[in-house]
């Protein structure tokens, strides 16, 4: 079975075969051509499947068992924070009166969405230490774009337009100068020093009174505390700049530190990592922002607020807003499942899930730092970065790595992430696995390490028992098929 | 404290701990400068048992008025469908939605096929070349059209319909302020785009002109005519497009767009208060090496077996990074998924049999507005939304609906000052004759 092309959907179609029940029409029946302009009725049909509803349950059921996600096994993918999606969160975002409610009802028939969102929101300033919250942003990326927008707002509004350079550290995510860009701004690069932090030499150099702020992941993405943060902000805050935190890595800290005790201006939070989204395969996801008091004017609309009177409201009086960042209130399904998570564990429970992350973490980086070089040789925090150029210069990859790690049972860590480690591997275990899971993994881990010395060829042959080997990915960018095409037989 | 989603024991700590070669788990964290310590304890709720908790968020959420246990006439581009039972049996499958990125594709083949398909779906329905892998709503997507187009025409002005969406001519303007782009918002007559003024307004500096089809008054816009207006003036043409109604309007790709946007929301998704929804975003082979987000493309493995990976990523921010035209980093995959069920239950008779009633509910419900004395001020083809003036205030009317639990329309005036006292009725295959009666005749009752 393995052998063969898994069909498509549309292979499966047989004309006359039927996948729905739809109500049935109790007005008087009308012609199309009389409802609509000329030209404007669809005579060609669009060509979706004809199944039945057991074709499609088997045909998803397949592509389900072709897919690899933290319920099927470890995913220690450095940076995702890819814990245990809890089930809780699935049943309560499907309650009817959350599900089933519009965004453009009236405020007084939604109250009780209201009150979760606007209770999440609270939680979050303090989890924080920010002084308000948004929950409008869709995912990280989204997030960082409103916030420097804000940012970009707050400098017009003091009349320091001019500032249009945002420094970010050469480790940061590929979002962090792309979202810069969107929002107008310049890019500079500031670089890291031999300890994997950034340079304050460096970032003294690129700072000037065009400084329009600073972007930093703290932990960054080696996994480690940047402990001259106070410093950074000063130096940024002397020129008159702003310091925003990429949240990330937040998983590390929670409890320990505050990105606004840190000297943060403003923060993005990735709601589908550290507060268990889930990821449903690449998204959705939910990116609040918090703020500090001076950018609190700039929040995207609308607003929620809590009333004298105890009720929820959301608040469009905001002459200085950003404006909109998204049609009606964000991933409120997503907000559902990270306030039901925050619920289930409490204070003392986001403590614990920080001890653990950053405990697991460095009890793998001791297990494996014998096989592999580890360029950073410090207490990480809930991540850390392995190289593989000792590997390299056997003739295996980290790719090769990678995909042997596949032939375990494992989703390999990032690899090739951050870019300033040769052949980098991001390993992030996260709290919710047991130390014989970590166990098992570093075995594999120190397995493969063995194999590149006795018979690199097995992994750089890898995989071995996926249903798919190696993909030609040149081909795929070369001659583009981004869709099925029906041939006639 | 032990918890169920916390596995390690005292013993497992102490022994990691041993190999760590640290005496406790605050010594990893001594590299946290003593100034920035938090040494408090999270002023949040504590923590609560599975069932008390559930408990608790039941009775949250029943203190909401939903569409399941209500008559809900409440459209304005999210609206209350039919939602095939077996999508949520299959996004429920944990295999799809506690995976990530599909980056490894021996291990997410599911995935990426899926994405594939709803690509495939998407292209199908809006008759474009292409597809992505979806976005975050429509309203992101339309902003990353006009982006598109800025950057493709090298042009800095975007002609904005005022029948699209009015939030999504909001997070547009957003979007283009970040890139220095000028808005020129077209105004209506009769509740379409007026020509009249898109040809005075367009000129050689017009990135592209946006529309929406059917546009935010239920309306059917002529995109023949304005499609061919964006192109003599060189610049692109946007649509923005309920997926559903294509099911029985002829495709924006036929009609001359460049590039098709909207909400894949219709096709099996809940209105879930704002999201999460699914954007979808297609377009044009031409345009295929500037599409923002993911796509999936077809290869074939090293056994020559088909397989899917993807693709054409260095368009995107990872790769790119301070070059990039777009940030966006997630697509909405679940929801896209979601989608590509409901698609499929539905298939290529059943969308259109499901389009059709939406066009066909709405005439009977515009007819018996007539028939009860009311005005309709917009008499061109609509799809599945309706204006209908009232006497009194809409919020009032509402009010009084919902004692007889029907949720309302729309209250237009909120945001077209003109349309004060105007309401924006959605009726979808769900609502059924005996539904549409009372509205008509509880909304003739109070308006009398």
């Amino acid at each position: 079975m393995h052998n063969e092309n898994q069909s498509l959907i549309f292979e499966l179609s047989k004309e006359g075969r039927v996948g729905y029940s739809l109500p049935e029409l109790d007005v008087p029946e009308l012609d199309l051509e009389e409802l609509l302009p000329e030209g404007y009725v669809r005579d060609e049909a669009p060509e979706l499947p004809e199944v039945s509803e057991l074709d499609i349950m088997r045909h998803y059921t397949a592509l389900s068992r072709r897919n690899h996600g933290v319920d099927s096994g470890f995913y220690p993918l450095g940076s995702c924070t890819m814990k245990y999606n809890p089930k809780i969160n699935e049943n309560v975002a499907r309650l009817s009166g959350f599900a089933n409610i519009h965004p453009l009802q009236d405020e007084s028939t939604v109250q009780g969405a209201m009150e979760l969102l606007y209770d999440l929101q609270t939680s979050l300033v303090e989890i924080t230490g920010m002084d308000e919250v948004t929950l409008q942003p869709a995912a990280g990326a989204h997030g960082e774009w409103t916030a420097l927008m804000m940012i970009r707002a707050f400098h017009e509004a003091n009349g320091e337009g001019h500032r249009n350079k945002v420094i970010v550290p050469d480790s940061a995510h590929g979002t962090n100068p792309a979202s810069a860009t969107v929002a107008g701004f310049e890019t500079i690069t500031v670089k890291s020093n031999e300890d994997g932090l950034v340079d304050l030499d460096d970032l003294r150099r690129v700072v000037g009174e065009d400084t329009a702020a600073l972007m930093l992941t703290n932990p960054n993405t080696l996994g480690l505390f940047e402990e001259n943060i106070i410093e950074m902000a000063e130096i940024i805050h002397s020129v008159g700049g702003k310091v925003y935190y990429d949240g990330a890595n937040l998983n590390a800290v929670m409890s320990k530190a505050r990105p606004g005790d840190m000297g943060f201006d403003c923060v993005h939070l990735n709601l589908h990592k550290t507060f268990t989204g889930p990821h449903g395969g690449g998204g959705p996801g939910s990116g609040p922002v918090g703020v500090k008091a001076d950018l609190i004017p700039f929040l995207p609309k609308p607003v929620l607020v809590k009333k004298e009177d105890g009720t929820f409201h959301f608040d469009y009086n905001r002459p200085q807003s950003i404006g909109r960042v998204k049609p009606y209130y964000g991933n409120f399904g997503i907000n559902v499942r990270a306030y039901t998570y925050i619920r289930t564990m409490g204070p003392d429970g986001l403590k614990a899930v920080t001890e653990y992350a950053v405990l697991n973490a460095n009890y793998m980086m001791r297990r494996l730092e014998p096989y592999f070089d580890l360029p950073y040789n410090r207490h990480c925090k809930h991540e850390f970065v392995l190289s593989g150029r000792r590997q390299k210069k056997l003739g295996v990859r980290t790719l090769d790595i990678a995909k042997r790690l596949l032939d375990f049972g494992y989703h390999p860590p990032t690899i090739y992430f951050p870019l300033n480690v040769e052949e980098g591997m991001m390993i992030e275990p996260t709290e919710t696995e047991s130390k014989e899971t970590l166990d098992a993994f570093c075995e594999a881990m120190i397995q493969i390490a063995k194999e590149t010395e006795e018979n690199p060829s097995l992994v750089q042959e890898a995989p071995h028992t996926t249903v798919i080997s190696r993909l030609d990915e040149t081909r795929a960018a070369r001659t583009p098929i981004l869709r099925y095409t029906k041939v006639e037989a | 404290m032990k918890h169920r989603y916390l596995p390690m024991t005292e013993q497992d700590k102490k022994e990691m701990l041993e190999t760590i070669g640290v005496e406790s788990v605050d010594e990893l964290f001594s590299d946290i400068p003593e100034s920035v310590r938090f040494k408090g304890y999270y002023n949040i709720k504590e923590a609560k048992s599975e069932s008390s908790l559930l408990k608790e968020l039941k009775q949250l959420a029943a203190k909401n008025e939903d569409t399941e246990s209500n008559v809900s006439f409440l459209g304005a581009g999210i609206y209350n469908h039919y939602k095939p039972v077996i999508v949520d049996h299959v996004i429920s499958r944990s295999e799809f939605y506690t995976a990530y990125t599909p980056y490894q594709p021996e291990i997410s083949q599911g995935e990426l096929q899926a994405i594939f398909e709803f690509q495939t779906m998407i292209a199908e329905l809006t008759g474009m070349d292409l597809a992505n892998s979806s976005m975050y709503d429509g309203g992101t997507s339309l902003a990353e059209a006009g982006m598109l187009a800025a950057g493709h025409t090298r042009r800095k002005k975007l002609l904005v319909s005022d029948a699209i969406h009015p939030e999504y001519r909001d997070v547009v303007a957003t979007y283009a302020y970040g890139q220095s782009i000028e808005i020129v918002t077209v105004p209506t007559k009769d509740g379409v785009t007026d020509m009249d003024a898109l040809k005075v307004l367009i000129d050689d500096q017009t990135a592209a002109v946006m529309v929406q089809y059917p546009n935010f008054f239920g309306q059917i816009e002529d995109l023949k005519t304005i499609g061919e207006l964006a192109h003599e003036a060189k610049g692109l043409f946007i649509v923005s497009s309920n997926p559903l109604a294509l099911g029985v309007l002829t495709p924006p790709g036929k009609l001359g767009a460049d590039i098709t946007v909207g909400d894949a929301q219709v096709f099996g998704i809940p209105e879930s208060f704002g999201g999460p929804y699914c954007g979808y975003f297609a377009t044009t082979t031409k345009l295929m090496r500037k599409v923002p987000g993911r796509l999936v493309g077809e290869t074939v493995d090293q056994d020559g077996r088909r397989g899917y990976v993807l693709t054409l990523q260095a368009r995107e921010q990872h790769i790119r990074r301070e070059k990039a035209t777009s940030n966006i980093c997630s697509n909405q995959a679940l929801l896209a998924l979601a989608a590509s069920v409901a698609m499929t239950a539905l298939g290529k008779k059943g969308v259109k049999e499901m389009a059709k009633q939406n066009i066909v509910k709405t005439r009977y419900a515009k007819n018996a507005f007539e028939a009860a004395g009311f005005t309709i001020p917009f008499q061109g083809a609509h799809f599945n939304e309706i204006v209908v003036k009232t006497n009194k205030p809409v919020s009032e009317i509402n009010q009084y609906l919902l004692e007889k639990g029907i949720i309302g329309g729309f209250d237009l005036g909120r945001v077209y000052p003109e349309l004060e006292n105007h309401v924006l009725l959605a009726v979808t295959e769900l609502r059924t004759k005996e539904e549409i009666d009372a509205l008509v005749a509880e909304m003739g009752a109070y308006n009398a």
